[in-house]
Order: C-alpha cells, then sequence, then structure tokens
C-alpha cells in the first residue's frame, strides 16, 4: 500500500484542504470499525503516540493512537492556517508541517513564486523531505491551490519543479481552482496564465475546477432539497456538500459547501487504491491511461450523484441515471460541455454496490451519443472499489480527458490578452524582476498549448 | 506428477482462487455416479496434482501468488483460510507495495528484474514440494499491468530455468469495450512475448463468460466472482483427472503434457481454447437430463461456427465437403464461417462415458489438410462425473476461433500506435517503438498463418 502527501498551498488550498481532512476521517472512521490502524488508513494518515515528544513517535500497527494527517500547509499569510489550527481539525495537523508568513502575496503571482519562492525553499524541502521520511512507500504529492491568486498560484506552482527536481519517481497530482469569468481579483487571468505554463511543464496530471460550476451544483442542490419535489426526504449526511460542521448546524464558513465537492472528488480519486474492491485502480494507473502525451494532462472531473434519497433498494433506473448525469454538463467541475467535444480518454470510478455488468451496460448505453477521437475509440478506463463514500450507497466519479477545456483555457487567454495589451497592473509583476520573459512567455504558452490540445485529437 | 500454479496480478489472483475452491470443492463432492473406489482415486489424482501435504489436515494449494500491491493478494488469502477446507501456503505469495500502473513495461522491465530472484525462489521452493512435475499454470490477465508484463517476464525465466518443465498460460482477454485504456498495447507485448516462450495459450474471452453468465447462468447483476466461477468451471473439467486410456481405470498422469502433445502439434499453432457443455446454475442440475448424442451435436456444432456457449448457435454453418478446400480462404471479415481446427480433444465425464459416439468429430472436413483426424482427434472419457453434472463434456481445440479478436486487437493497438499515443509511457521504462513492431510484426504472421488452414 503507498502512501500520499497532501500540499495545500494559499487560502483556497488550505480550506479546500481543510475540508478533504475533515472528510477522510469521516470516511475512514465509517469504514473502520474496530480501530485499528491499517493500510487503508496509513495512505493519508500516520498514526502517532501523542505522548513521545519529538519524533520517535510512529506506531506502524496495531490501535490507533493519534492520527495525524500526511499534509504540509503552506500560507503566506496567517489567518487561515490559525483558524485551522484551532478549528475541530487541530490534532490532525502536526505544527512542524506548517510553512506562514503574515505579509501575503498580493495577488501577485511574481511574489509568490520569486520572492517566497526562492526564500522559503530551504524550508519547503526540509518540510517535504520529513512526510516523504514518515512514508513507507511514497507514490503521489496531491497539491491543493487557486491559480488566480498570489500564494497558491506563485508558491503553488513553484512547488512543482522542487517537487521534480528532489523526488522524480512521484506523482505530481494537481487540484487547480481556476478563477471564474466575474473574479473579483483584477490580476487573476495574469496570475492564472503563469501558473499554466508550470503547470504544463511540470505536474502529471491537472484537474482544473472553476467556482461559478461549484456554486451552479451547490444552487441545484439547494434548489432540489428545498423545493419539496423528492417524494421522500433526502439524507442529509449524503449531500456531496455536506461537512461536519454543517451536520452540526453551525455557522458556515464561505465556500465550505463548494470545499465539500472538491474534498469528494480526491477522496474518490484515491478510494480504488485505498480500499479493496473487484477491479482495482491504483493512482499511478490514471496518469498511464489518461494521459496520452506529456502535456495533455488537464482532466475534466464529474462526480455524482450529488444527494441521495433515502430509500435503501436503488431501481437499476436510478443507477443508470448516475450514468447519464456523470456526462451531463450540469454535473462537470468546470464551466465545459463534454458531450459536445471530443475525448481523449475517459475513466470511469465506481463505488458501492455496483457490479461489471451494471458498467458495461452503461458503458454500451453512453457510447453511441460520445465522440471519441479516432485512435481511441474503446477509450474506457474503469475501476470498481466495494467501499462507498459516506452516506451513499455507491457514487461515481468521472475523469475526462477532453476538449472541452479548450473554450476554458481560451477564454482565461482572452482575458490575460485584453490586460496585457493595455500593460495594465505590470509594474507590479516587474518590480520582482524578470517579469517580462514570463508574461511573455505565459501568452505564448496560451498560445501553443491550447492549439496542441485540439491539434492533436 | 503435479502442477505448479502462478497467479499473477489481480486477474490471476482472483482466478485462481476460484479455480482451487472448483477443484477441491468437485474432488470432494459427494455425487460422483461411479464407484467408491473410483472416486477415492479421483480425490488422489486430483490431490496429487493441486495440493500439497496437509498441515493439520488442510490442504495447502500448490501455488505461488504475486502481485505487485497487497490488497488483492491479502483478501485472496483471508477467503481461501475462511473457507476452513483448503488454504493457500502461509509463505507461498510475494507481494510489493505498489502496483505496475497498468503498465506492460513496468511489469516487465522494472519488477520483472527487481524481483526476479524473489519470486523464482518462491517457484522452486514449491517446486520442491511435488515429487513430479508436470509443469507450470500460469493464470494472468493482458490488459493489466503486472499480470501481463511481470507475467511475460516470468514465464520466460520460467523457460530458462525449468526448460525441461511445460508451461501452460491461461490469459484473461479483456472486454471489447475497455477495461483499460492502453489494454491493445499491453495485449500485443504479452502476446508476441509469450508466444515465444510458452508452450501453450489457453485463452478466455471476458466478453464471451459474461455472456455465459447472463443467457446460460441467469445472473442478473453479473459480478467479476460470477465470471471467475464459470472460467473456474471450464478450467476444472479439463484439469480434472481423467482416464489414461480407454478402459483402463488408472487417471493420467502428465495431464499438461498429454494436453500438449495433443493439442499443440505445431509451435506456430499455440492458441487453444475451451468450450463445454452443459452449463447451467446449480439449482437446475436436479430438473436436467441430457443424452450424450444430444450433447455432442451441440458441442461439435459450437466448434464448427465458432460458437461460445450452447445458446444462439449458428446451425447454417457446415463443413465443407470433403475433397474440397474450405469455400473461400477464411478471411477475417467474412461471416458466417467454417472454424477450421488444427487439432481437438474432447473430454467426456459422466454416466456412460465409454458408450458416447463422436464420429462426428472424425470428419477430415474439420481439420486442417496437413493434419489427418487419427492425429488430429482425441477423446478422453471418464466415469466419474464432475461437479454433479450427471453428464458433461469438455472440448478444448486449438482452431481458427480467435482470428478476429486478435486481428481486432492488433488493428486497435496499430491505430493507437499510429498516433504515437501513450508510447512515452512505455519508453520510459525501456519498451521502445521497435518492440511495438516486433510485437506487430509476430501476431500479423500468426494471424496469417491461422487464416491459411
Amino acid at each position: 500500500m503507498t502512501q500520499s502527501v497532501v500540499i495545500q498551498v494559499g487560502q483556497c488550498g488550505n480550506q479546500i484542504g481543510c475540508c478533504f481532512w475533515d472528510l477522510a476521517l469521516r470516511e475512514h472512521a465509517a469504514v473502520n470499525q474496530k480501530g485499528i490502524y491499517d493500510e487503508a488508513l496509513s495512505s493519508f494518515f500516520r498514526n502517532v503516540d501523542a505522548r513521545v515528544v519529538g519524533d520517535g513517535g510512529s506506531i506502524s500497527k496495531g490501535k490507533i493512537s493519534s492520527l495525524k494527517a500526511r499534509a504540509v500547509l503552506i500560507d503566506m499569510e496567517e489567518g487561515v492556517v490559525n483558524e485551522i489550527l484551532q478549528g475541530p481539525l487541530r490534532d490532525v495537523f502536526d505544527s512542524k508541517q506548517l510553512i506562514t508568513n503574515v505579509s501575503g502575496s498580493g495577488n501577485n503571482w511574481a511574489v509568490g513564486h520569486k520572492v517566497f519562492g526562492s526564500a522559503y525553499q530551504e524550508q519547503i524541502l526540509e518540510k517535504l523531505r520529513k512526510s516523504a521520511e514518515h512514508c513507507d512507500c511514497l507514490q503521489c504529492f496531491f497539491i491543493i491551490h487557486s491559480m488566480g491568486g498570489g500564494t497558491g498560484s506563485g508558491l503553488g506552482t513553484f512547488l512543482l519543479k522542487v517537487l521534480e527536481d528532489e523526488f522524480p519517481e512521484v506523482y505530481r497530482f494537481v487540484t487547480s481552482v481556476y478563477p471564474s469569468s466575474e473574479d473579483d481579483v483584477i490580476t487573476s487571468p495574469y496570475n492564472s496564465i503563469l501558473a499554466m505554463k508550470e503547470l504544463s511543464e511540470h505536474a502529471d496530471c491537472v484537474l482544473p475546477i472553476d467556482n461559478q460550476s461549484l456554486f451552479d451544483i451547490i444552487s441545484k442542490i439547494d434548489l432540489m432539497v428545498n423545493s419539496g419535489k423528492l417524494g421522500a426526504a433526502v439524507k442529509p449526511r449524503s449531500l456531496v456538500t455536506a461537512s461536519a460542521e454543517a451536520l452540526r448546524k453551525r455557522h458556515k464558513k464561505p465556500f465550505d459547501a463548494m470545499n465539500n465537492i472538491v474534498a469528494n472528488v480526491l477522496l474518490s480519486l484515491t478510494s480504488s487504491a485505498r480500499f479493496e474492491g473487484s477491479l482495482n485502480m491504483d493512482l499511478n494507473e490514471i496518469s498511464m491511461n489518461l494521459v496520452p502525451f506529456p502535456q495533455l494532462h488537464y482532466l475534466v472531473s464529474s462526480l455524482t450523484p450529488l444527494y441521495t434519497l433515502a430509500d435503501v433498494n436503488i431501481p437499476p433506473r436510478r443507477l443508470d441515471q448516475m450514468f447519464s448525469d456523470a456526462f451531463s454538463k450540469d454535473h462537470q467541475l468546470i464551466r465545459a460541455n463534454p458531450r459536445h467535444s471530443l475525448y481523449l480518454a475517459c475513466a470511469l470510478m465506481v463505488r458501492g454496490d455496483v457490479q461489471i455488468s451494471d458498467l458495461r451496460r452503461n458503458i454500451e448505453r453512453l457510447k453511441p451519443s460520445l465522440q471519441f477521437v479516432s485512435w481511441n475509440q474503446e477509450g474506457w478506463k474503469t475501476s470498481l472499489c466495494s467501499v462507498p463514500p459516506v452516506g451513499h450507497s455507491h457514487s461515481l466519479l468521472a475523469l475526462a480527458n477532453n476538449t472541452c477545456v479548450k473554450p476554458t483555457f481560451l477564454e482565461l487567454r482572452e482575458r490575460f490578452t485584453r490586460l496585457y495589451k493595455k500593460k495594465a497592473h505590470l509594474h507590479h509583476y516587474r518590480q520582482t524582476g524578470r517579469h517580462k520573459r514570463w508574461t511573455f512567455q505565459g501568452q505564448r504558452f496560451g498560445n501553443d498549448v491550447v492549439p496542441l490540445q485540439v491539434g492533436d485529437a | 506428477m503435479s502442477i505448479v500454479t502462478v497467479q499473477l496480478g489481480q486477474c490471476g489472483n482472483q482466478i485462481g482462487f476460484e479455480v482451487f475452491d472448483a477443484l477441491f470443492s468437485d474432488s470432494h463432492c459427494s455425487q460422483g455416479f461411479c464407484s467408491k473406489k473410483e472416486n477415492e482415486a479421483y480425490q488422489a489424482s486430483c490431490k496429487e496434482r493441486f495440493f500439497s501435504e496437509e498441515e493439520n489436515g488442510v490442504p495447502i494449494a500448490r501455488a505461488v501468488l504475486v502481485d505487485m500491491e497487497p490488497k488483492v493478494i491479502n483478501q485472496t488469502l483471508s477467503k481461501a483460510a475462511q473457507s476452513g477446507r483448503w488454504k493457500y501456503g502461509q509463505h507461498s505469495c510475494f507481494c510489493q507495495k505498489q502496483g505496475s500502473g497498468n503498465n506492460w513495461a513496468y511489469g516487465y522491465s522494472v519488477h520483472g528484474p527487481r524481483h526476479q530472484e524473489s519470486i523464482m525462489n518462491l517457484i522452486q521452493k514449491e517446486v520442491e514440494k511435488c515429487d513430479s512435475l508436470s509443469g507450470f499454470f500460469i493464470i494472468m490477465s493482458m490488459a493489466g499491468g503486472t499480470g501481463s508484463g511481470l507475467g511475460a517476464f516470468i514465464t520466460q525465466n520460467l523457460q530458462d530455468e525449468f526448460s525441461n518443465s511445460l508451461r501452460m498460460n491461461q490469459i484473461i482477454w479483456p472486454y471489447g469495450t475497455g477495461e483499460v485504456i492502453v489494454q491493445n498495447y499491453n495485449s500485443i507485448l504479452t502476446l508476441s512475448h509469450l508466444y515465444r516462450s510458452s508452450d501453450a495459450l489457453l485463452v478466455h474471452e471476458n466478453d464471451a463468460v459474461h455472456k455465459i453468465c447472463a443467457k446460460l447462468m441467469n445472473i442478473k447483476q453479473i459480478s467479476f466472482s460470477d465470471i471467475n466461477q464459470v472460467l473456474a468451471h471450464q478450467l476444472g473439467s479439463v484439469f480434472q483427472p481423467t482416464y489414461s486410456a480407454e478402459g483402463s481405470s488408472h487417471y493420467r498422469r502428465n495431464p499438461l503434457g498429454d494436453l500438449m502433445e495433443n493439442l499443440v502439434p505445431h509451435p506456430e499453432f499455440k492458441m487453444l481454447g475451451i468450450r463445454n457443455i452443459p452449463q447451467m446454475p446449480e439449482n437446475s442440475l436436479a430438473y436436467s437430463a441430457f443424452t450424450w448424442a444430444g450433447l455432442l451435436k451441440h458441442l461439435r456444432q459450437m466448434l464448427i461456427s465458432n460458437a461460445k456457449m450452447e445458446e444462439g448457435i449458428n446451425w447454417q454453418v457446415r463443413p465443407p465437403l470433403s475433397g474440397l478446400p474450405p469455400l473461400g480462404r477464411a478471411s477475417v471479415g467474412a461471416e458466417p464461417h467454417f472454424n477450421t481446427s488444427i487439432a481437438n480433444l474432447v473430454i467426456l465425464r459422466g454416466k456412460e462415458a465409454h458408450s458416447a459416439d463422436l464420429e462426428g468429430f472424425k470428419e477430415p472436413a474439420l481439420y486442417t489438410s496437413w493434419l489427418k483426424p487419427v492425429d488430429a482427434f482425441s477423446v478422453w472419457r471418464t466415469q466419474r462425473a464432475f461437479r454433479r453434472y450427471e453428464k458433461s463434456a469438455a472440448l478444448v481445440s486449438n482452431s481458427q476461433f480467435l482470428v478476429k479478436p486478435l486481428d481486432t486487437i492488433v488493428g486497435r493497438a496499430w491505430n493507437m500506435f499510429a498516433s504515437k499515443a501513450y508510447i512515452h509511457q512505455y519508453t520510459k521504462f525501456g519498451v521502445e517503438e521497435e518492440d511495438f513492431l516486433d510485437s506487430f510484426t509476430l501476431l500479423e504472421q500468426i494471424v496469417a498463418s491461422y487464416c491459411n488452414l
């Protein structure tokens, strides 16, 4: 069994990360009845004897003593990380795995990447090496950040190069939150394009997500839950947006519901690697199957179902509905419609009480309405994991390498070009030196990679 | 003589468990339809082949379990131990922490050499437990990374280290509509390597077994364990003890050797398929009665028309008139066409097996011109019934049945290769484009050879 380390960078990254750890604990608590520290838990958590001071406290087997997340928390201002450390998850994080500053990056990619990058490189390397040492067999780094700001975007992508040099054999999966077109950070297009260049060159796999889509999904759920159209009650724990706090009906933090969706995606992605099933899929298989050419590694994700009704026996029609929904544009986590674009590859990761015949039946049913690239007509990767997510009896995560990301990237490049033509805000980047080359490279990148997505298909 | 089974990857291990379970439950079945003495001899023979000396009464499977990640092996070991009737040796498994990632190159070039010594040691230990070794039965899938890549590597090693023993590979052909996106690449690399190092390739297609589950076994929600159980049933019907000669009362001693002798007369033609009749859910067994004539008639037509099960057989297909070549050389696209065989083996088990008439299988028209039916066809009859089927027949055949699926896989792989998609994942670990081209060449030649029968 392998281990993964989560690196959460910036405000967005840390908030999503917080939801992720909360959900991971709940998921393992639901499965792990006996309180034994097993291999599934070890993929994201260490078992530590809290009484031992210093490093010697790791326990590899036996009863759970105190779980510590395999995480590194990075932020250039303290607010978010401090809040996490004072919240209900404070014991899950090791205080030695934090890197913070007070000044923040001012929504400036160059400050995050160049200034803080070089200032904190040694510290970052040290923390990463420490977390790697705690792992028996480290397989993957999960980086969570946003693209539009300064820290997540700049420092987050600086990290990628560091990871590639220091740990070349370990996968780098990046969850990136892209700015919506109505984003309130003016320089977000600059930050995003500059970050994208790093992502294309140094990440193994990127899951782009945008806030607007998450928000639309939330609205849809609220509408369904509150409209009373559903005959039976919706199981509250099954809401893909549910977090421990929401369940306790305490004051919800903003973005909480949206972050939970992302947390769910990350857990489903790793579920087949952690838990048993009749057709397992490890993290290295994701990269192997979904990345036909090194730079084309942007995967559109969709998660269904968004909620479960309270009836116990799921008739096959509802199961089939779950598969259909995964391909509808309302369930995608970025603004895209995969149905109208070309698939290069598609992965279906099923959890719960679903068998191979259900999977086959649905693939046969949906295949005719989807367009696959000529050299990969049967491009499906499937997996079956027996353990469903908390509150559900089954769920499906679809990852698609699809040309529908093109409009999103083109639009981003549009926004970049509009600003760059006017040389707006460039002086902020200039101050950190050597900006011009990057922004120019960033634009050239925008011109190159996007056509590449289309040209190869 | 004994057979050592090597179970590789998730597929190999999941199937391996079902196979041993089927073999064990059959040999301890109360309804043998034969005398007590015969039943005991059957049990003893089965035990010698597949299980080793009991340790406090529980037989231990003669198997080595190999996987690059621990989940499946742990599951398999505990399932076997839970049954209480038989189990796997505690030290017979080899496991690593991180899987092969569906990458043939990783399984073959990285895991192979790295773990060669440990795995071969385990196999050596298992071989030493046998009084005499008939050969190796290697269970693997073609689509993944461990079964396919590491499987090819290990088979080659077995050829080098145990050159006097036979190697039969049980290969699982993945679903056509994809379980793994790079399955076609993994498949062609596996097949081309195995063709050089294995003695016989016993092929099972997931699509075909899935249909059997759906149509014959009436299972509504088919799971992989259902599929594996049908597979295990088919394998059991071939590998369980059979009498060594007509009218004799001793069981064959060298199952693998006898199979190869009968079915693989020429090294260019190694692909074998199994068909079994009848197949039905267990609870229908009591209500069914068959005659040998009926069963064999269906089995023969299944062979000729390339049907995989006894439902939906195309009765229009007929053997060509003897003396004339088959109507138009069998080309891959032509449908329906007559399935020419190189060699066939029919195994009959059950009541009055000695009386069954097999003349229908001895027609020269069924076979290719360079083998006479007396050399190409054999039959093994055993009184003792298999898994409570009063009469059951299995057909192991070396024929054109795999030409179309093989050609499809090669075509798809070539299509993907032409665009160079995913190739960087393979070259990363030392499998170059040249290796792909070599594989294509070899497989196209095999397809052509089979077509020209």
